[in-house]
């Protein structure tokens, strides 16, 4: 029955597509286009989360598609999340939107261009979840990406952003192909195609490391990791911010759905191997995306990259549940794969936070570079305020979320002492170093982009004309904002409602949920380890009260005197002198210098540039590396294959000749 | 209910003993250095004095600077009363393990950063970005030495890790070795000492900690000293109880608790007098060379950790 | 088999494997000739205290000389040999290491895994406590071998050169306790002549060369 509240849900999306269409008004169209969306948003979610919590699966099988394979739709515990997290995200994204658009001043043709592909890329991802056959899903997956292409490429007076969209789509569709064969060995070894013929299909060994080989490589390159994200930091930029939330906080987490449904549901064992190399390739993502992170200094590629690292830590979480699961040990698997579950949530709630914030920002001051802003907490508050939860979130700070998912991402890497191989566990404490450092860059990072664009003194006078954002602007903000508190402060109630999940994928949840109550979430026993949530909280404000009550000044009778900054004494020194965000990070640069493609000079002055000028570009080395050449050797073999084409009519004759004389033979 | 009242106990003991400790490492020093330094009780004196003194605040601070120094005190006092003193069995131990307290200090360390920038002067940018930076490449090696330790200790909750040294016979644990001595330079490399950073300069070049707090005055300040004071008290205690735990209560009765209170203060004063002497024997190393001494310490911990692996379990 | 059921003495030389271990990455990260040499006579010094325990530990009294025979030459003779050398050689005192410093660190880590792995069938067929540390051996005379090859000077080779062979010896005592007597006064032997081979041939490579830079040396190739 919640199936089809969720079937629902999609037709509403649809028809959030081309509602806008017979509208004459550009405004109104928006915002109908908008409610619908969110419409569709909060049934979806509602179905989501009630097929979660309920355990069971639902199966339909629809009249539509083709012939001999009519489209299988379910709703099983992890379809469930995974659409609560759409849902709950895109209902929020549509508070945000009509301001957005209204106020960024679009004509009516890309006003309704915008809510068409809107529409039918939101719905898209519904049916990815909902799909329970190869056909479907690719369909709906195509769907996805061709709608997303358009609507990176919204803004297309600019070339840049045409550029990014052409290699998103280039990606998408590389990637693609590759989810495709995946499908087909599991097909064709199985068989059929439906999601429960492949389930019960039971594959060869090297049949199942190939399927898994081009799953990942499929699905990492929609989700984002390293040396597959190329794409990432040139697509999100170019969107409209809302869309980019969208893109960031949900769509990767579609990826990250397709790959667990593969690997844990489709395929059925885990094989330790998959494990390290997903756990390597999560560890490398995750250093790889903050490190790139740090330098950029435009503020969504900043956040693009971010989410690069972000996908790296979940699928970390998946390779430590895949070795788990291999060595036979349920629990300790289920928990791995919460941890990664709760990480998706907690990064599609403040990343889309962050990019609305990001949005927000950018549309005010008209400047997307982190070196011409500066003093917007001043001007706007509650963007500011919001922003800084988001920033806190994301370095995994307690008391709110993004704690909570290291916190038992560290906990599952610790409990690797249960694994029997010596090289094994080393390489998972390693890699669980590696997590600490990035946790700590990621906090470097955020505190960099605060401190720059929302602290100190405006670095450009566009800064100054920036004020406060609409109301639907600013909820949407506090909504996220909220949600990653509760989600920091009650993680026992969101551990146990998710628990369906691994029962239904691995067999086990965790032993000791039991021992849990809402004050306190002990994943493996008491005894091993406990965080108490609400009390760090309570804690917090009980100390911070009682400082406050000790030391208020009306108790206190001394003064507070206001003042130009004391700046050691130097005097009137400008905005200029702030640090901006190539020397914050620059201590970073130099001690990890190999890891970027640095090109870094200063030019001696000129007659327009009195100081002289400071130039630093910062490239990718997997672009250099890996795409550059591998274009040119696409572009030398297509030269040598257009050898064909001689242009001669003789020649095309001669061919069609020589295949009948060929097709004769064969027939005879 | 009595529990509680203890645990909330251990924290005032602590806060109270924060500058204590401070000016003994201090007086020690002096005395080392054969200078005549001020007595061990004199941060009381200065912290009283800042509480008195008026407090001047840059006209375009934000609502973060101000409430900055409340949440760094707060959330090191919460440390403080999780971390093992003198006794363990305390409730508040259950609501936080080592690395929730790793994620409150840097939860602290995030806002001093944030109140570094938010004036816009040169300085606290530059503080805060030599801060991020010394502290993102002390974490791996902290969180190695404490998996290292866990996976010993089949825990993270330090009050099981404490009981656990203190129920089993006496062992000799290569690992151990490695990870404390780690877990001393990491804690060098927190609490800004000597040689990542000297506490006593106000040169605006060799500062990081003070950079960060340089536009702070009056009773901000004292809150703020106060907390980096007990940031060195809890890894001090920290460490002593890890690595040397006898002495501390396993139950609450008053006995136990006076001796538990009496081995910790000594404990704490050992290692003050171990900080002094590395306190003088070092020297504070310029920026780019804390990296090899961050590194050092990651391969200490890798060490610890491959020596567990090898030589303690089958 | 834990650590916790070994006796005392037993983890006592499980420490010093591992603190024999620590010498050698110290080895890989120091860039001073002089710290070298000290850092070599330290893990000499190691290794004669963990021959020291194991003969009172197990009574093999015939690993006392041993003991006697390493504390001479390994902690005594032959870092005052090559410290002499260094003084009359009038050679840097710097080392240039060849290749990144964290890149090499890193790499010892994994060797010291993979030798770890490597013995892990041996391992099953020994029944004594201290058979974990044929690993650490093995480590150690590898982290030797990553020595030699990754510095240009040709005094550190010879420092490399040493730590290899001390591996072997701390195999030969930890994991077997002591090889025959007449195999160890041998191997002290060869050690003792291979150092003083060394020094001479130093003078003659540093006349012929003008410097123990050991890449100068592909000048002796033939073909071009």
């Amino acid at each position: 029955m919640y199936l089809h509240l969720a079937h629902l849900g999609v037709l509403l999306a649809l028809l959030s597509a081309v509602a806008p269409l017979p509208v004459r008004h550009v405004n109104v169209g928006v915002r109908l286009a908008f409610t619908l969306l969110g419409l569709s948003g909060l049934t979806s979610a509602y179905a989501g989360g009630v097929g979660m919590l309920s355990g069971a699966s639902l199966h339909v099988v629809l009249p539509i598609g083709l012939p001999w394979l009519h489209s299988h739709q379910h709703l099983d515990p992890l379809a469930g999340l995974f659409l609560l997290l759409v849902g709950g995200v895109s209902a929020v994204v549509s508070l945000y939107g009509p301001s957005y658009v209204i106020s960024s001043g679009t004509d009516s043709a890309s006003a309704r261009a915008l809510a068409i592909f809107t529409g039918l890329f939101v719905a898209g991802m519904y049916l990815v979840i909902l799909a329970a056959d190869a056909f479907s899903f690719m369909v709906a997956w195509e769907l996805m990406s061709v709608a997303s292409y358009f609507l990176v490429a919204h803004d297309h007076a600019q070339k840049k952003n045409t550029d990014a969209a052409f290699l998103y789509l280039l990606m998408a569709q590389a990637g693609g192909l590759f989810i495709l064969l995946g499908f087909g060995v599991l097909a064709g070894i199985g068989d059929g195609f439906t999601f429960s013929a492949m389930q019960s299909a039971s594959l060869a060994p090297h049949w199942e490391h190939i399927a898994f080989g081009l799953a990942f490589i499929g699905f990492g390159m929609k989700a984002g990791i390293v040396p597959l994200h190329v794409w990432l930091p040139q697509a999100h930029p170019a969107a409209p911010s809302h869309i980019s939330a969208l893109m960031s906080g949900v769509m990767l987490k579609v990826a990250v759905y397709g790959f667990i449904r593969f690997c844990y549901d489709l395929v059925g064992t885990l094989h330790w191997q998959w494990g390290m190399i997903v756990l390597l390739v999560g560890c490398a993502s995750a250093l790889l995306g903050v490190l790139y992170a740090l330098m950029q200094h435009d503020l969504k590629q900043l956040l693009a990259y971010s989410s690069i690292e972000n996908i790296g830590i979940i699928f970390m979480g998946l390779g430590l549940s895949f070795l788990f699961a291999s060595s036979g040990v349920p629990t300790l698997a289920a928990l791995g794969l919460l941890a990664a579950l709760y990480h998706c949530i907690n990064h599609a709630l403040f990343k889309s936070l962050l990019f609305l914030g990001a949005g927000a920002v950018i549309q005010q001051s008209g400047r997307h570079d982190l070196n011409h802003m500066g003093g917007l907490l001043r001007l706007m508050p509650i963007t500011g305020g919001c922003f800084l939860v988001g920033c806190i979130s994301i370095s995994a700070l307690p008391p709110f979320n993004g704690f909570v998912s290291e916190w038992l991402i560290f906990q599952t890497a610790l409990q690797g002492a249960e694994l029997e191989s010596g090289v094994i566990k080393s390489l998972v404490a390693v890699a669980a170093a590696a997590l600490a450092l990035t946790g700590a860059l990621v906090a470097a990072c955020f505190v960099k982009v605060f401190g720059i664009a929302f602290l100190g003194k405006a670095r450009t006078e566009d800064m100054l004309r920036s004020h406060e954002v609409s109301a639907g602007m600013k909820w949407s903000q506090a909504l996220l904002a909220l949600g990653c508190l509760l989600l920091g402060i009650f993680p026992t109630f969101i551990v146990k409602s998710m628990q369906t999940i691994p029962i239904a994928l691995l067999g086990s949840g965790l032993d000791s949920m039991g021992a849990n109550t809402w004050l306190r979430l002990t994943p493996i026993s008491i005894r091993a380890s406990s965080y108490g949530a609400p009390m760090v909280l309570f804690g917090i404000c009980i100390a911070w009260l009682g400082a406050y009550i000790l030391l208020h000044p009306r108790r206190r009778k001394t003064k507070v005197r206001f003042s130009p900054a004391w700046d050691c004494g130097f005097g009137p020194l400008g905005p200029r002198t702030q640090y901006t965000d190539s020397s914050f990070s620059q201590p970073i640069r130099r001690i990890f210098r190999p890891v970027w493609h640095i090109d870094e000079r200063v030019e001696p002055p000129t007659p327009e540039a009195r100081g002289g000028r400071y130039i630093l570009h910062i490239g990718d080395w997997a672009w250099d590396k890996l795409y550059v050449p591998l274009g040119r050797v696409i572009q030398r073999s297509a030269k040598i294959a257009s050898k064909i084409q001689g242009g001669n009519i003789r020649i095309y004759l001669a061919y069609s000749f020589f295949t009948i004389i060929v097709m004769l033979w064969i027939v005879t | 209910m009595n529990a509680w009242i203890l645990a909330l106990v251990q924290t005032t003991l602590l806060l109270l003993l924060a500058p204590l400790l401070s000016g003994w490492v201090k007086w020690v020093k002096c005395k080392l250095q054969s200078r005549r330094g001020p007595v061990p009780w004199q941060p009381y004196r200065d912290l009283a004095k800042l509480m008195r003194k008026e407090m001047v605040l840059a006209e375009h601070a934000s609502p973060i600077f101000r409430a900055t120094p409340y949440i760094v005190l707060s959330v090191t006092a919460l440390a403080s009363s999780v971390v093992p003193a003198f006794a363990i069995g305390l409730p508040t131990a259950a609501i936080a393990d080592v690395i929730v307290m790793v994620g409150f200090f840097a939860l602290a360390r995030f806002f001093l950063s944030l109140a570094g920038m938010d004036i816009g002067t040169a300085f606290g940018g530059m503080g805060a970005s030599r801060e991020v930076t010394i502290s993102s490449l002390a974490e791996p090696a902290m969180l190695l030495s404490i998996f290292t330790l866990s996976m010993t200790f089949d825990s993270t909750n330090l009050d099981s890790m404490v009981h656990f040294t203190l129920t089993q016979p006496f062992h000799i644990y290569p690992s151990f070795i490695f990870s404390g001595l780690s877990l001393l330079l990491i804690a060098t490399a927190e609490c800004g000492r000597i040689p990542i950073d000297n506490p006593a300069t106000h040169l605006e070049l060799t500062m990081m900690h003070e950079a960060l707090i340089l536009e702070y005055s009056g009773r901000h300040l004292a809150l703020l000293e106060l907390a980096s004071m007990l940031k060195m008290l809890i890894f001090g205690v920290l460490i002593t109880n890890l690595f040397v735990p006898w002495g501390i209560a396993l139950a609450p009765g008053v006995a136990s608790l006076a001796i538990g209170t009496l081995s910790m203060l000594v404990k704490l004063m050992l290692i003050g007098v171990v900080l002094a002497v590395s306190e003088s024997v070092l020297a504070k190393m310029r920026l780019f060379r804390a990296p090899e001494f961050l590194s050092l310490a990651f391969v200490l911990s890798l060490l610890g950790m491959l020596s567990h692996v090898i030589l303690e379990v089958h | 088999m834990d650590i916790v059921v070994f006796t005392l003495a037993e983890q006592l030389i499980l420490t010093l494997a591992a603190l024999m271990l620590f010498t050698s990455f110290l080895l890989l990260a120091q860039t001073r000739l002089l710290t070298l040499i000290h850092i070599f006579a330290l893990q000499g010094g190691l290794l004669c205290v963990t021959t020291l325990v194991i003969a009172f530990t197990y009574g093999r009294h015939h690993l006392l000389i041993s003991a006697a025979l390493t504390l001479g030459l390994k902690v005594f003779f032959i870092p005052i040999l090559l410290q002499r050398l260094v003084a009359r050689l009038d050679i840097k005192r710097e080392v240039e290491v060849v290749g990144n410093p964290t890149l090499i660190m890193l790499g010892a880590a994994a060797l010291v895994l993979f030798s770890y792995y490597a013995v892990l069938p041996i391992r099953e067929l020994s029944m004594l406590a201290t058979r974990n540390t044929i690993a650490i051996s093995l480590a150690i005379i590898l982290l030797g071998m990553l020595l030699i090859i990754s510095r240009r000077k040709a005094v550190v080779q010879v420092v490399g050169f040493m730590c290899m062979e001390n591996g072997l010896l701390f195999a030969a005592v930890a994991a077997t306790q002591g090889m025959p007597m007449v195999v160890e006064m041998g191997v002290a032997l060869d050690v003792l002549v291979a150092a003083i081979l060394f020094g001479i041939f130093f003078f003659q490579i540093r006349t012929e060369f003008g410097s123990l830079d050991v890449d100068k040396l592909n000048r002796l190739k033939e073909v071009d």
